[in-house]
């Protein structure tokens, strides 16, 4: 029953392990990118400017109230064209087409982005005022301010959220699938589809997805214990 | 912009809304009793009845949608014993094991959402309640349900919403509801975005209505102090 699993061109081990690679390298790139737009969308939303605040909902709501599928569906169709749209502007004319592990990690980032949009928001609005107010009393700003004293601050708040925001795009990569990337979902179709043992692969896909999900919550784990060096285990603040 | 083909493609995309509350629907309401009963399993102080409903919930909570979908709707129809099972007729329909999946899958979500709600009555509550006279299941009906509706009903609200958006991954098995349809008519046209819009904004009417019901919701049953 195991001899599918064997490694080398007679089994499909080490193609599963391959797919579990770019399952992880996709959702890491894919949570760096909706991390950077979380910070940058949580700054829309914090600030005073009417405009930035409605763009930003505005994401967050679309991005939260529609499927995410119709997201990948709607770059892993119109992906290439934009790019090449905005190509043209800038006075290409050639054709450019975007490979499935661009196009899925900017669709599963935009979705991830909306995540942690809210989780930067909520940690920023938990620093007290008093330390954007002392810091700027010692004659911080830019950098200083928010790199050295606001930033450790959020990001030991942060982290859980960001933790919550792992699993959920880990789990949304598998739709990527569906456009084509080889990771253990599309693997674990094609080695069904291909020995005709559908239960088999797919359960050896779930085991795959747990020790991944529990890998990544004990790193999440000795993370938040460095950030929150020095503080008493409150529970929640 | 081609406004002429948002238009035409409207219509055929709202043929898919009768399917896409069908399934949700169901599943909601089955996935509800699943969730009643694993959430009573996790916090009945039985090991025996606590550590299935953990690892069930873990393992849900784990893993994708997609991959549950395809193990129920391919994986199990491997096996020649379920084929000439009287389980068969149900399992070999897409219909089903699309609402089978969702309601193992709200089940394990939702039952995470009561057991919170349960937690969250305070044993005051359920002492004044048994110095009152009242048996368990009495307790149960009449002092920990209604407290818990009203805790568990805000975070049920956005499982809701999330039962709408993941009802999208039945498309996959060939079901035609909302996204179904939206993605033949993208392979058809090729005009990702004006059917991504009539699409979103179709699910973004459905989830508005169901914000603004259980806001209605809560605000009629009013809210309780948990302590």
């Amino acid at each position: 029953m195991f001899e599918v699993f064997s490694f080398g061109s007679s089994g499909w081990g080490d193609e599963m392990l391959m797919g579990a690679l770019m399952t992880v390298l996709v959702s890491a790139s894919s949570l760096l990118l909706g991390i950077l737009i979380g910070i940058i969308f949580a700054a829309c939303k914090l600030s005073n400017i009417f405009i930035l605040k409605i763009i930003a909902n505005t994401y967050t709501t679309i991005i939260r109230g529609i499927p995410e599928l119709l997201v990948i569906y709607l770059l892993f169709f119109g992906g290439s064209s934009a790019v090449m749209y905005i190509a043209k502007i800038f006075g290409y004319d050639g054709y450019i087409e975007l490979n499935a592990f661009t196009i899925g990690t900017i669709a599963v980032g935009a979705i991830s982005g909306a995540y942690s949009t809210e989780v930067i928001r909520g940690a920023v609005n938990s620093v007290h005022k008093g330390q954007f107010e002392a810091g700027k009393t010692l004659g911080l700003n830019g950098y200083g301010l928010y790199g050295k004293v606001i930033f450790p601050q959020v990001a030991r708040i942060a982290l859980p959220g960001i933790g919550n925001v792992w699993q959920i795009t880990l789990k949304d990569t598998a739709l990527i699938s569906v456009t084509g990337l080889v990771e253990i979902m599309r693997q674990s179709r094609i080695a069904a589809g291909s020995t005709h043992e559908p239960f088999i692969f797919y359960t050896a896909a779930i085991i795959l997805y747990l020790i991944i999900t529990r890998l990544s919550n004990i790193l999440f784990d000795k993370a938040e214990n460095t950030y929150s060096r020095g503080f008493v285990s409150k529970g929640a603040l | 912009m081609r406004f002429e083909l948002m238009y035409e493609s409207f219509f055929k995309i709202v043929e898919g809304i009768p399917l896409t509350l069908q399934v949700v629907s169901i599943s909601t309401v089955l996935g509800l009793a699943l969730a009643i009963i694993v959430a009573l399993m996790r916090i009945s102080g039985r090991k025996s009845m606590s550590i299935p409903a953990y690892y069930f919930v873990y393992l849900i909570r784990g893993t994708p949608l997609l991959l549950q979908l395809y193990f129920v709707y391919y994986g199990l129809g491997q096996f020649s014993f379920i084929r000439e099972s009287i389980l068969w007729p149900i399992l070999k329909e897409p219909y089903w094991c699309g609402i089978i999946t969702l309601t193992i899958s709200t089940g394990a979500y939702s039952s995470e959402i009561i057991r919170g709600g349960i937690l969250s009555v305070s044993k005051n509550f359920i002492e004044a309640s048994g110095a009152l006279g009242l048996n368990k299941i009495k307790t149960f009906l009449l002092i920990t349900l209604p407290i818990t509706v009203r805790q568990a009903l805000p975070a049920y609200g956005n499982e809701l919403i999330l039962m709408v958006k993941a009802s999208s991954l039945i498309s996959i098995i060939t079901l035609m509801e909302i996204t179904g349809i939206a993605r033949t008519i993208i392979s058809k046209t090729y005009a990702p975005v004006e059917i991504f819009l009539v699409a979103g904004s179709i699910y973004l009417i459905i989830n508005f209505i169901i914000v603004l019901a259980v806001g209605l919701a809560e605000r009629k049953l009013g809210t309780v102090k948990a302590n």
